[in-house]
């Protein structure tokens, strides 16, 4: 059978599987549509997350970000684990306490406000729509490249599935699909990493194959520092960029992650406060499998690219892989253009190295070498795997199935955070108070439906600045939500004023600083680099300084004004115990 | 009177939770990776480790200690939920 046959087969049971979930798990009333009628086991609820959260950035792209980044690939896997440690701890079993359906509900009750309410939607639908985006063109990348079907038809079967079980069940359905497409995913990562770590070190848990030894003799990691140093690369182990800077990107990617909406909406949905608490548990246990498989790939991954290419001593003329002798995945990857090489010294062999380094380069020079080679995306470092590998077909089929899990799980929730806050926040909340219960569940059906056409879209024809809005999506999250509701929490103190100019405060700030560099819309003002940063922190590590600028305009400004009404106090108290 | 001290326990183990949160990550796998690279457990340099892998795995028990902790906390103030009560939205006051 080929390889394109199976997948079609594994692809199409999976996609079986969600649609038979979502007749299963019809919702029939708006607590249903908004929370799973808060009857989710906390174990369950624990995959739903981890689905919810691991996106088609986490499964396809991160190892290979690691693979390429090293040490400073670490904000990643810290940023984007250590936010369940402040989920857990500060937001969700007070959030499940209060018992609604969204987060915009809870800050717009908590500051008796429609106008924190609101702005709290709009930062709501512009970090999700910048998500899912990006999901949208991850099943589109994975359709046209393992099923040989064009990207936009690809986009339309994986917006038609969305759309049945989003649509049909809202968070019933999705919550039931997300366990399902976890284990699909889960499993379609570790197999690969596994045979890979065999291979490799001869252990068989990645973990421990990364400080293993490999079989030419020597660590793994020490091996891998010796060859790209050898190439003129940072080492692996340590990395180029500046402390602060990895500090405060950590930072906001960690404060970003708890202050997604999609994320905190999850620990609505299970039935005590003691299974919100819990269930972030099993959430991060269940994310922990895949975070901390990825950076024994990526090492295992640039260990593996290097020496294929660098078969010998660095500077010999046999040290470097003819092009004639390249390996067979390196030819289907040439294809698609993801991969490529280019002879520029004619000499028939690739040479694969750090031009960008001056010192290196020169001495390049002198072997012949002129200029770097190979261009690879980061991409396919676990897309290709399984073929590098030399795995059975089986498995390729299986990577290509899971990566369209992790996008449709991901754009799933994203889409059903989005028409809650249109039909619960905007229409029952603010501008339509009357309206009924059947009605304000047929409003939640169109909005995911609506939402899931212009996602679609957005994936069809990414807007260029997708990129750069991924900081934008992490530093709203931290620099809005995050303080707005960490503070209805603990402070009893922070009023509607306060909040709401907290918000705001921390907003244009992080909104300014990633558009003044990366130039969203707009050209950017300055050169992102670090000479022109305030205090040599990225756009991405922005939104820990606009958490803080939030947290000091909002606690200036409620000191300044009138205290919260009494039965608001009567409420933070409230949420404060479980029962 | 209870409930006060209820919360104060609460913050208390909150508290320390954070300090542990913050001293695996920021500390050893960022600020002070340098120092512990001087170290090393297999094939790991120690501060690489902490940033790639031990980080994320004190962050589950650290969370594993908060449940547990919590769940102590909550039976010795006696606002444990009970098996049968299931914690419904209740007139949070209305917004104004």
């Amino acid at each position: 059978m080929s390889l394109t046959v199976l997948t079609y087969l594994v692809v199409g049971a999976s996609f079986a599987l969600y649609i038979g979930i979502a007749f299963a798990s019809k919702a029939r009333s708006t607590g249903d549509f908004y929370v799973a009628g808060k009857h989710v086991h906390p174990v369950a609820n624990g995959m739903a997350t981890a689905a919810d959260w691991m996106s088609a950035a986490s499964f396809i792209s991160m190892a290979g970000l690691i693979a390429f980044l090293g040490y400073d690939g670490s904000v990643y896997l810290m940023g984007w684990t250590g936010g369940y440690v402040l989920l857990a701890l500060l937001l969700a079993p007070y959030l499940r306490r209060f018992g609604k359906f969204t987060v915009p509900e809870f800050i717009g009750e908590r500051y008796y406000s429609d106008v924190a309410r609101v702005v709290a939607v709009i930062c709501l639908i512009v970090i999700s729509f910048t998500y899912v985006a990006g999901q949208m063109r991850g099943v589109g990348i994975v359709f046209s490249r393992f099923l040989n079907i064009d990207i936009g038809y690809g986009l339309l079967v994986g917006m038609g599935v969305v759309f049945l079980y989003a649509v049909l069940g809202g968070m019933k359905g999705i919550t039931y699909t997300q366990v399902a497409q976890y284990c699909v995913l889960i499993f379609a990562y570790t197999v690969p990493a596994v045979f890979i770590s065999l291979q490799v070190t001869g252990v068989m848990v990645p973990q421990v194959a990364f400080g293993s030894e490999v079989a030419g003799g020597g660590y793994l990691l020490a091996k891998l520092d010796a060859i790209v140093t050898d190439l003129g690369f940072a080492a692996y182990t340590s990395g180029t960029k500046s402390r602060i800077d990895v500090f405060f990107i950590t930072l906001a990617l960690m404060v970003g992650t708890a202050g997604l909406p999609h994320v905190i909406v999850r620990f609505f949905t299970v039935p005590k406060v003691r299974d919100a608490r819990a269930s972030a548990g099993w959430a991060l246990l269940f994310i922990a499998i895949l975070y901390t498989t990825a950076p024994a790939v990526g090492a295992l991954a640039r260990l593996n690219l290097t020496t294929t290419i660098q078969t010998g001593p660095v500077g010999e003329e046999t040290g470097n892989l003819p092009y004639e002798e390249r390996p067979e995945w390196f030819r289907t990857w040439e294809e698609t253009g993801l991969l490529t090489v280019e002879d520029k010294n004619g000499d028939g062999r690739i040479q694969y190295y750090n031009d960008a380094n001056a010192d290196f380069a020169n001495q390049a020079e002198s072997f012949g070498w002129e200029g770097n080679e190979l261009t690879v995306d980061r991409d396919i470092i676990v897309l290709a795997n399984p073929e590098i590998a030399g795995l059975p077909d089986w498995v390729v089929a299986l990577v290509a199935a899971g990566g369209i899990a992790a996008a449709l799980s991901t754009a799933a929730g994203l889409l059903l955070v989005i028409s809650a806050a249109v039909s619960h926040d905007l229409c029952k909340g603010v501008f339509w108070r009357s309206i009924s219960e059947r009605r304000e569940l047929m409003a939640g059906r169109i909005s995911a439906a609506v939402a899931i056409l212009l996602a679609g879209y957005l994936g069809f024809n990414p807007p260029g600045f997708v990129a750069q809005v991924v900081a934008l999506a992490f530093g709203l999250a931290a620099a809005s939500l995050f303080p707005a509701i960490l503070l209805g929490i603990f402070s009893v103190r922070v009023n509607k004023p306060g909040a709401v100019a907290g918000m705001l405060a921390g907003l244009l700030f992080t909104v300014g600083y990633i558009i003044y560099f990366k130039g969203v819309v707009v050209e950017p003002f300055a050169a992102d680099v670090a000479e022109n940063w305030l205090f040599g922190i990225s756009p991405e590590g922005i939104g820990g300084i606009g958490m803080l600028i939030n947290f000091a305009v909002a606690f200036s400004v409620s000191a300044l004004t009138r205290e919260p009404p009494e039965e608001v106090k009567a409420m933070v108290r409230r949420i404060r115990v479980p029962r | 009177m209870k409930k006060s001290s209820h919360w104060g326990d609460n913050l208390r183990l909150v508290a320390i939770c954070l300090v542990v949160w913050f001293a695996v990550s920021f500390g050893c796998g960022i600020l002070f990776v340098d120092f512990l690279n001087q170290f090393s457990i297999g094939g790991f340099e120690l501060g690489f480790w902490f940033a790639q892998q031990g980080s994320i795995i004190v962050f589950l028990l650290v969370i594993v200690a908060y449940v547990l902790g919590m769940a102590r906390i909550d039976r010795r103030h006696d606002v444990a939920e009970s098996d049968a009560d299931e914690t419904q939205g209740s007139e949070p006051g209305d917004p104004g």
